[in-house]
């Protein structure tokens, strides 16, 4: 008894180490965080179980059979993260680069099955320089194992990706079917063929960096939904958002206590609207002063910044904020922010996370670029999530709610439950000009008519009234009691009830 | 006594104004173009008037628009404030056609301490020490040499009508003579239509001291002590006190005298002020009179304990003055600091824009705050960009200057950039609390322009038991999220470690009732406070001393905001400060490099592409910002080798536009 404890704790030590003092050195040399100080980071302190650290993989062939390292490069188990249960899989560069053998894949999976089976989110920490190619096709169906336990968690379970080193090749497809991927800016990336290859193929001469680091996911691909500055940093804000997010489809947000009272009025918003239509003004300084604490967890904030996405709370529980972006393209629905604010939804629907969505849009974004691009198919992806979401939808008109882009965004029609609107909301098919132009052509030319027609259809149309006396508008609220409004709202809903019917999945247009 | 007044100005001195009248029992009127619809001064006025658009050319510099607000309102009086029409002859003469009171001086000391030049007579004249200069009309160039070696080098050429630090050169020699008299007349003649240039003696080691003179209509006169404006950003006041820390009695009452000289030289009536420049051997000499209501005329009220405002009211209506000289009493000390919406950090750039955020400090017995401006009020570009005056009383200049410095640290403000942390820097600069002033200060203290991370951290430990005792109340409230594991819940250990710049300070905090516990090596901090998660402002009583930071949040960190000084404060566990060791510190982009975006705003115009070679000083792009249209130029010779941002793009403040080779 006494030798196999020793035996195991012997074991224990050497699996510790991973791939041996000079490997982990030199990771630390990059800057960068072993497997187990991620996890030990992440975790709450000694909360960490590693289950799966004597495996080791099987190949035999080109001398592997010889070099084994216990835990074949990834580190599974579960902990806590401010007492809430978490499965946690990091990968270990320090072995075998962290490549992904059969073994390897296997203890991915078998942490994301128990995951679904308990009912708690998943991380992945990312560090692999690929597959194990030793393994061959073994490897290969190592990844689609792990792409199928992505599928069929999503929606179950919240899934985070935590890209810490490379990701390239067929190991992108699993982060990218996870619900987040945040970066790690300057020492990690993720590519589908890397720099020699396009230089190859292509004969484009691109840095690693450049080709797919987390300045490049962040805003020109959209692949990130968030970047921090180093490996401490990255866990950290991974723990602040693990915290807004319930642990299954099952149950409702996490709550905590906010001494922020929902009754707080915000004066200022009162003046937040500028006179001159034309005009923009930050739409995240309402999201900000709405939120409890001020405080925003903005999603994808580098990329369509047109739409603001992201998480705050109201009196301590988890809302999914949207919100159109006036200083940004006007505000305007476009290929882009269509495509991440649906996602955004949809993941809110999936956890039964409220919805509030601040609106200003002038409509969706012309051109030839954007049809070319599919605007109507990517369009109809954000009018297709709110349609299908199910869960508590607060909105609010602040200003612009014109033609197609009203009806999309949450609009009562779309069964939104509380459709607010500010004094200075203008809810109509297009702007007075444009509407001028056209119910009055022959008057084209004729400026004083159109002003005059234009005042006249302002004056009809750009408020609140026409809307609200059909009912598609709820109530019109002052600026400086909304938090105080919504806060009721989503109180009133806390309990919701609605269902879609039955199906096998819907067909969103992809 | 008038029933109801006009306030024929904006912002902070038509608040300061109305207030005033208020407590008199008077009803106000305000007047407010396009922009300052929503303003605070037209909330507070009893009546407001509506005269034109934004631009003051067309909305408060129009005499008539103002007078046909009083007919409408049937004010009795306009009180002009500063600025604008305050020092307009035409004005008043045209308010006194209507029977109209003009609460200022009169239109002969309006006109003639309105021009340099005959001022500078008429102060000769009556007594006044004057600097040695020509006070004739310079002809030409060669004239300007021939006049500036007989001052003698160095010389200051002064625009006649000049102002603010326009038409203004100083010369050393001959041909920086010729060069600065052009430079000189064009500028004065482009900023007053008026290309008269004097020239006179640059006085070294200056100083700025101007007297308060106050004078009724019955041929009372009286000075109210100094004020000491040295500290000044290109002849902008920045800070002001009262009394001066250089002045004795009997250079103060002799500039008194001389002050009150010359306004009766001019039938004075009113209040005034007379600038003085003082040299370092306390010679003082005359350099304009203002005929109106200074802006840093709070520092003497706090010193005398009287009301201008009021007494400038009460003699336009034909009072007489309540006292005589020998009741002026100055006590204590005031100190006045201007906040601007500036940008320090970009060479005091103007910053316009909405103010997300904005709360003063609390007004009390020593502190004051003058603003014309709230919570979501915009600083406009059409007009001065001063957001505040916050003014601060005490036993002595110490006691002031503290109070200052406490006050600074509460005035919170986001949206638009702003110089809290400059004043609270300048006003903690060793050589200012020994008073050691000049009007070159901040030039020389500052030249290559302010950086809050130089500004020296008079105790790093408060920002780390801050840093500690906001991540002990956010981690405490983590404790309670719903949804933990039974038994198995988040335990807080007590030990933590707070990283800044570098330097990992250890510390063990322990929430205690009202407050908290931090020991930092072998010292114990007994810190009480009622700070709230997601409160800006943090007020602490640290061992006895009360202090306030302010607090952004910046990631997993908090940048802490305390006398200027600015830090970026990231609390980890001892293990996590262990491992956070490895983190490799990043460098900066090296910002030469890039053309970055000076304010947020619509990139209108790209002129150059990748691989174009510029020259210093060629236009590369247009940013449209509030409606105006900045001009970005190469600032050298340099190739593009990157274009970062597309025209049509919106920009946001430091974003780059173009990378160079």
């Amino acid at each position: 008894m006494q030798d196999i404890i020793q035996q195991l704790e012997k074991k224990r030590a050497k699996a510790r180490l991973g791939g041996g003092k000079k490997r982990i050195e030199k990771q630390h040399a990059k800057g960068k965080l072993t497997a187990r100080e991620r996890v030990e980071l992440f975790l709450d302190d000694d909360s960490f179980e590693e289950w799966d650290m004597f495996v080791e993989h099987r190949c035999v062939d080109f001398g592997m059979e010889d070099n084994k390292i216990p835990g074949d490069g990834v580190v599974i188990g579960y902990g806590t993260v401010n007492g809430r249960l978490i499965f946690v899989f990091s990968q270990d560069f320090t072995v075998f680069g962290g490549s992904l053998s059969e073994t390897h894949a296997k203890k991915i999976c078998k942490i994301m099955e128990q995951a679904m089976k308990a009912g708690a989110p998943v991380v992945g920490l990312a560090d692999s320089g690929g597959a194990r190619i030793q393994e061959g096709v073994a490897s290969l169906g190592g990844y689609a194992d792990v792409f199928q336990q992505n599928v069929l968690a999503s929606g179950v379970i919240p899934q985070i990706s935590v890209i810490m080193g490379p990701s390239a090749g067929g190991a992108v497809y699993s982060p990218a079917i996870t619900d987040f991927i945040f970066m790690v800016r300057d020492s990690s990336y993720m590519f589908v063929t890397g720099p020699d290859v396009v230089k190859t193929v292509t004969h484009e001469t691109v840095t690693a960096e450049e080709l797919g680091g987390a300045s490049t996911h962040s805003s020109k691909s959209g692949v990130c939904h968030a970047a921090f500055d180093n490996d401490v940093e990255t866990l950290l804000m991974t723990r602040r958002f693990v915290s807004y997010l319930p642990p299954n489809n099952r149950e409702k947000p996490p709550v905590w206590p906010t001494s922020d009272p929902a009754k707080r009025a915000e004066p200022s918003l009162d003046t937040i609207i500028p006179d001159d239509p034309a005009k923009p003004y930050d739409m995240k300084e309402v999201v900000h002063k709405l939120a409890d604490e001020g405080s925003f967890f903005e999603i994808q904030s580098e990329y369509a910044k047109n739409i603001i996405v992201g998480f705050i709370r109201m009196e301590g529980s988890t809302v999914g904020v949207i919100a159109n972006q006036p200083m940004v393209l006007a505000g305007c629905l476009d290929i882009n922010s269509s495509t991440k604010s649906a996602r955004f939804v949809r993941f809110c629907d999936a956890f039964n996370i409220p919805l509030l969505t601040l609106i200003d849009v002038p409509g969706f974004m012309p051109g030839t670029s954007q049809e070319y691009g599919g605007i109507i198919k990517h369009g109809a992806k954000l009018l297709y999530a709110y349609a299908e979401a199910t869960v508590p939808k607060v909105t609010l008109i602040t200003r612009k709610a014109y033609g197609g882009a009203y009806d999309v965004m949450s609009s009562k029609h779309l069964r939104g439950d509380v459709n607010y609107a500010w004094p200075s909301a203008e809810i109509a098919v297009m702007g007075p000009k444009g509407a001028v132009e056209i119910i009055f052509r022959s008057d084209i030319g004729n400026a004083d008519a159109i002003a005059e027609r234009t005042e006249e259809y302002r004056k009809k149309f750009a408020n609140p009234f026409i809307a609200g006396a059909r009912g598609y508008i709820d109530d019109v609220i002052m600026p400086r009691n909304t938090r105080s409004r919504i806060c009721r709202s989503l109180n009133m809903l806390r309990e919701k009830k609605l269902e879609n019917p039955w199906r096998k999945h819907g067909n969103i247009p992809l | 006594m008038f029933d109801k007044i006009l306030i024929a100005n904006r912002g902070e001195i038509a608040c300061r104004v109305i207030k005033t009248a208020q407590k008199m029992g008077i009803k106000t009127v305000a007047v407010y173009s396009d922009a300052d619809k929503e303003a605070l001064h037209v909330q507070m006025a009893d009546e407001a008037v509506h005269i034109g658009p934004a631009p003051s050319a067309e909305s408060y510099l129009i005499a008539d628009k103002i007078l046909a607000a009083c007919k409408k309102t049937g004010a009795q009086a306009v009180h002009p404030g500063y600025g604008f029409l305050s020092e307009n002859s035409g004005f008043s003469e045209s308010l006194a056609k209507e029977g109209i009171a003009f609460i200022g001086p009169g239109k002969k000391a309006i006109e003639s301490m309105g021009d340099k030049i005959t001022s500078k007579k008429i102060a000769a004249k009556a007594g006044v020490n004057t600097v040695p200069g020509y006070t004739g009309i310079i002809k030409d160039a060669e004239h300007a040499v021939e006049i500036s070696r007989e001052i003698g080098y160095p010389v200051m050429l002064k625009a006649s009508a000049g102002g603010g630090g326009k038409g203004m050169r100083v010369v050393g020699n001959d041909d920086e003579c010729r060069d600065g008299f052009l430079r000189a007349t064009n500028e004065a003649k482009s900023s007053f239509g008026d290309d008269r240039v004097f020239a006179e003696k640059f006085v070294q080691e200056p100083r700025h001291i101007e007297i308060q003179v106050l004078a009724d209509s019955h041929g009372n006169t009286v000075y109210l002590g100094e004020r000491e404006c040295s500290i000044q950003r290109r002849h902008q006041k920045v800070i002001e006190e009262a009394p001066s820390p250089f002045l004795d009695e009997e250079t103060r009452r002799s500039m008194g005298e001389q002050s009150v000289a010359l306004a009766k030289a001019v039938d004075y009536q009113s209040a005034g002020t007379v600038e003085f420049i003082v040299d370092a051997e306390r010679n003082f000499y005359f350099l304009e009179m203002n005929t109106r209501l200074q802006v840093e005329h709070p520092v003497t009220e706090f010193v005398t304990g009287l009301d201008l405002v009021e007494l400038m009211i009460r003699v336009a209506a034909g009072e007489k003055l309540p006292m005589t000289q020998a009741d002026v009493k100055l006590t204590g000390w005031a100190l006045e600091a201007r906040v601007y919406a500036e940008d320090p950090f970009r060479n005091f750039m103007p910053s316009i824009g909405r103010l997300h955020k904005y709360s003063p400090p609390k007004e009390s017995e020593s502190v004051r705050v003058d603003t014309g401006i709230k919570e979501g009020g915009e600083v406009s570009m059409y007009y001065d960009p001063m957001i505040a005056k916050l003014i601060t009383y005490g036993k002595d200049r110490q006691t002031a200057i503290d109070t200052m410095g406490n006050a600074l640290d509460n005035y919170y403000i986001r949206g638009v950039s702003h110089n809290i942390s400059f004043l609270n820097a300048l006003i903690a600069h060793p050589r200012f609390g020994r008073g050691e002033l000049t009007t070159n200060f901040i030039a020389e203290e500052y030249p290559d322009g302010f950086s809050a991370a130089d500004v020296p951290q008079n105790d790093p430990s408060l920002a780390v038991s801050i840093a500690a005792i906001i991540n002990c109340a956010q981690m405490g409230r983590a404790t309670k999220l719903s949804g933990q594991l039974k038994s198995h819940e988040r335990v807080v250990g007590d030990d933590w470690v707070v990283v800044i710049d570098d330097v990992y300070n250890p510390v063990n905090v322990v929430r205690k009732e009202g407050g908290y516990t931090v020991i930092q090596s072998d010292d114990v901090y007994d810190i009480s406070t009622n700070w709230r998660i997601g409160e800006s402002l943090i007020h602490a009583n640290v061992g006895g001393r009360d202090i306030t930071m302010q607090i952004d949040n910046d990631g997993p960190a908090y940048k802490l905001f305390h006398r200027g000084a600015e830090v970026r404060a990231l609390t980890l566990t001892p293990r996590a400060a262990e491992l956070n060791r490895f983190m490799i510190k990043k460098v900066p982009p090296d910002l030469s490099k890039f053309l970055l975006s000076p304010m947020p705003g619509l990139l209108v115009k790209l002129e150059v592409s990748v691989g174009d070679e510029v020259k210093a000083g060629e236009e590369l792009a247009v940013v449209e910002a509030m409606k105006m249209e900045n001009s970005l130029r190469a600032t050298e010779d340099s190739v593009v080798s990157k274009v970062l941002a597309e025209q049509g793009e919106t920009l946001a403040v430091d974003q780059p536009i173009l990378e160079f080779e």
